[in-house]
């Protein structure tokens, strides 16, 4: 499963990044790697971007780049409050 | 040398023979002085991830007014200011913000370029209390260039209000560098950075920095040996292992530098007294 | 060991390592990161953000309210800066244009001052100053302030996010909304924000694109135009609110503009791949009131004022020197004028206005003093009135100069408000898009292209009110 699919308030760690070079370095930087917890936050009005909370912080990504990172879904979810 | 004395400053020092290592007495000595850098003693770069709130740590110490907003991305070019304290003149460079010193991206190279090549005297490492973690990133990657850190421990209020609480001391021993607990936006913690920023400038205290060992044993020796080998070839080059790293990765922009030699003028102009603030900086590594 | 040696050796250095050594490095530091932070900070409660801020994002990025919010919001700060300049910029009118020239220049003559000199110094350098400074310092003081505020309260990220898809279908960087922000208080400041941008395409694009957020330089000509000729066609009571409907109207084809022609350049001459876009979103935090004023105040309006100034007597006397040297009998502005009539009519403009514009191309903040002032010498010239004495008219109010002087109708002013929108970027920004591009040509098209299109787009307008019978 991919970022972009992750339903709100659900938790998730990411399991793999399948892109490579400057795109790949730049989730990183923000904190996006395998083994790290997310969670879907909000999504625009108009659909995408959807923003995430990542390691506290809430960062948008567009729906392309969440395509791009594989997840595994937590089973106690929806995620606490 | 001391710059003139400008309207800004406070009010002179308390009466003596009151302690001297007190935080009031010492925010007393503070003299801001504005873009008036003059001659100084210590150039001192405030760093951090994007809206840690470098900018309000930097008008803090230099009465500036350096424009501050709510959202990443505020600063893109370098200011510079400067003040007076203890009897020694820093200049204070603000930076925009950078979320890590390994990218290669565009919109990052101010600030990387500076904290690599411009050879500050200290590094105040701006982070956010309330993202501890991810903060951290960036600071142990300054960590591994240099020793002579200060890390502001920022927005410390809104981490309270968050229900937050950090083992300062604890955190200062893990990193090895002095870290001062503040709320810049108030004003507080402001003295204690001072007097941290004073001794790392002036090497009274020890530290002695947090160094990431990477897994691979191999890595840590190709790294090792390419950076002394740079070391030899651009005498004086700081951040050695870091031009080793991207070396190893095949950067073209560092390949090329070290082929027609320019490496070893990096950072030159940007060290420079002559360096203005709202230029960006290019470095020949690109 | 040589340069070219040490390449070799890192090449066999790299040889040995896994390919993918450098994700080992960031995942030390990060677990590193982890580790520390895990052992330092302790939390009393699991939640990550505050529950306040959840709400409020819930509402600001609402499907429909999110919208509405904007709306509303954007539409208030006009709102308030429209209703609440009036006052002051007619104060500072009769005061300072009125009151102040008028004594100023019996000051002069009083003195023995021959009369080129009082024309130079009064009726061009003083006057095009205190015009300036009653146009645009009411407005910049409220609007600098309000637009902060919304800045401190940390807004500004969240349209980024809520309006990113329409960026994103014309190709476009998600941070380009922010640059796009910053250009409402000036287009300059606009093109350097771009620099947040990592990709050189997208950031051209952006930097092309800025010219069509208004700048402060740009906004009290659509003030006065809304005011003066929109305002005006609705009941009294509604005048202020139908005028801020006017000019927000204006930013919002600003907006759509900026869209159309990123989606275009980026279909074209910019076509490339969508870089990553991330956007950090921070919290909210409440605004530092009397900071914010206090900086809005005195470095922002203070210092766009102060340009507006530098720039203003200068043109004042260029004004005065082309309305004054006759050469066969008539002026060098009413030459001008009378040569570029024909086009500026066929735009729906005219040619007074054309020429404050060539006149103006260091700032746009002088563009309105710049067509009043030849306006009413040339107007007044028509109504047989001598030469250097300008202000015959000057009691009358502004639009009074206009339409009885100039001829003005809503045609003009509405076209006026789109060329002010559309036409080329003022000389500062120019030299700022050389000084981030390095680029001659990208230059030259940051220049051209947006002035193209207000041609283009003056000349549809008027041919189509012309062919309506409208005027
Ligand atoms: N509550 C609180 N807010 C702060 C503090 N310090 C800074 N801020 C706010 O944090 C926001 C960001 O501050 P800046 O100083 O612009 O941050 P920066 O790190 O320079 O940001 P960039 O230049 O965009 O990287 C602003 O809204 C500040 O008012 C603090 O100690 N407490
Ligand atoms: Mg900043």
């Amino acid at each position: 499963m991919t970022l972009d699919e992750l339903r709100p308030d659900h938790r998730a760690t990411v399991v793999a990044l399948e892109i490579r070079g400057v795109q790949r370095r730049r989730l990183m930087d923000l904190g996006l790697l395998p083994g790290t917890e997310v969670r879907v936050d909000m999504t625009s009005p108009l659909g995408d971007p959807t923003a995430y909370l990542v390691r506290d912080a809430l960062i948008a990504l567009r729906r392309s780049q969440a395509r791009a990172v594989h997840i595994e879904v937590h089973d106690d979810e929806p995620g606490r409050r | 040398m001391p710059g003139p004395e400008l309207p800004t400053a406070p009010d002179a020092g308390p009466a003596h023979g009151a302690c001297t290592s007190c935080a009031i007495y010492n925010s007393a000595n503070l003299r801001k002085l504005g873009v008036e850098t003059g001659t100084y003693d210590y150039v001192a770069a405030v760093a951090g991830n994007p809206n840690t709130g470098k900018s309000t740590v930097f008008n803090a110490l230099t009465g500036l007014r350096q424009h501050v907003g709510n959202w990443p991305g505020k600063t893109v070019a370098r200011a510079e200011g400067g003040f007076h304290y203890h009897g020694h003149g820093y200049k204070l460079v603000d930076l925009p913000g950078t979320y890590s010193l390994l990218s290669t991206s565009n919109d990052e190279e101010i600030a990387r370029d500076f904290l690599l090549f411009g050879r500050p005297d200290v590094t105040i490492a701006v982070v956010d209390a309330t993202r501890l973690e991810r903060n951290l990133n960036l600071v142990l990657q300054i960590l591994q260039i240099t020793d002579r850190v200060v890390v502001a421990l920022n927005l410390m209020d809104e981490s309270e209000r968050h229900g937050i609480t950090i083992d300062v001391r604890h955190l200062a021993r893990e990193l090895g560098v002095p870290v001062t607990p503040m709320a810049a936006r108030k004003g507080q913690g402001v003295p204690e950075l001072l007097e941290s920023v004073e001794q790392v400038a002036r090497g009274t205290v020890a530290t002695r920095a947090h160094r990431v060992k990477h897994r691979d044993p191999r890595l840590e020796r190709a790294v090792d040996v390419l950076a002394g080998q740079l070391q030899q070839t651009f005498p004086g080059l700081p951040s050695t292992r870091w031009v080793a790293l991207r070396l190893l990765e095949g950067d073209p922009g560092t390949e090329q530098a070290v082929r027609d030699g320019t490496l070893g003028d990096l950072g030159r102009g940007i060290a420079g007294p002559e360096a203005t603030s709202a230029r960006p900086t290019g470095t020949a590594a690109r | 060991m040589s340069n070219a040696h040490l390449l070799d050796h890192a090449a066999r250095l790299r040889d040995d390592l896994p390919a993918d050594f450098q994700e080992g490095i960031v995942e030390s530091i990060y677990s590193d990161a982890a580790a520390i932070s895990s052992s330092t900070v302790s939390r009393d409660s699991q939640r990550a953000r505050l529950t306040a801020d959840r709400l409020l994002d819930r509402a600001l990025t609402h499907r429909v309210w999110g919208f509405a919010v904007m709306g509303v919001l954007f539409f208030a700060v006009f709102w308030f800066t429209i209703a609440g300049a009036a006052g002051p910029s007619g104060l500072l009118y009769t005061l300072l244009v009125e009151g102040g020239h008028a004594w100023l220049r019996d000051g002069f003559v009083a003195l023995g001052s021959p009369g080129w000199l009082t024309g130079i110094v009064i009726d061009g350098a003083y006057l095009a100053t205190a015009w300036v400074i009653a146009v645009m310092l009411p407005p910049m003081a409220i609007f600098f302030p309000l637009f902060t505020l919304l800045e401190d309260f940390g807004y500004l990220p969240r349209v980024a996010f809520n309006l990113d898809r329409l960026f994103s279908a014309a190709g476009a960087h998600g941070k380009q909304s922010l640059s796009m922000m910053m250009g409402y208080g000036c287009n300059a400041a606009g093109v350097t924000a771009t620099r947040i941008i990592d990709s050189r395409r997208e950031r051209l694009i952006a930097i092309i694109t800025n010219n069509f957020s208004i700048c402060n330089g740009r906004w009290p000509t659509l003030i006065l135009m809304g005011t003066i000729f929109i305002g005006a066609l609705a009941p009294p009571a509604l005048g202020s609110v139908v005028a801020a409907g006017s000019v927000v109207a204006v930013a919002v084809v600003g907006v759509l503009t900026t869209l159309l022609v990123s989606w275009g350049l980026s279909k074209t001459v910019l076509r490339g791949q969508t870089s990553t876009y991330s956007l950090e979103l921070p919290p909210y935090r409440p605004p530092q009131l009397w900071r914010t004023l206090h900086t809005s105040l005195i470095d922002r309006t203070l210092f766009v004022l102060r340009r507006a100034i530098l720039m203003a007597a200068p043109a004042g006397v260029v004004i005065w020197l082309l309305s004054n040297i006759t050469v066969d009998a008539s002026s060098i502005a009413a030459h001008v004028v009378d040569a570029l009539d024909p086009l500026g009519l066929a735009l729906g403009l005219n040619g007074i206005i054309l020429l404050a514009y060539i006149v103006a191309i260091p700032a746009n903040e002088i563009i309105i003093p710049t067509i009043l002032m030849l306006t009413m010498t040339l107007g007044s010239n028509l109504f047989g009135a001598q030469d250097g004495v300008m202000l015959e008219l000057g009691s009358a109010h502004t639009e009074t100069v206009l339409i009885q002087a100039g001829g003005w109708t809503l045609l003009t002013a509405i076209n006026l408000m789109l060329f002010s929108l559309l036409h080329n970027p003022c000389s500062t920004t120019i030299l700022t898009i050389w000084n981030e591009t390095k680029s001659l040509k990208w230059t030259t098209v940051a220049t051209l292209l947006p002035l193209t299109l207000a041609f283009a787009v003056t000349f549809l307008t008027a041919t189509t009110a012309r062919l309506a019978g409208w005027i």
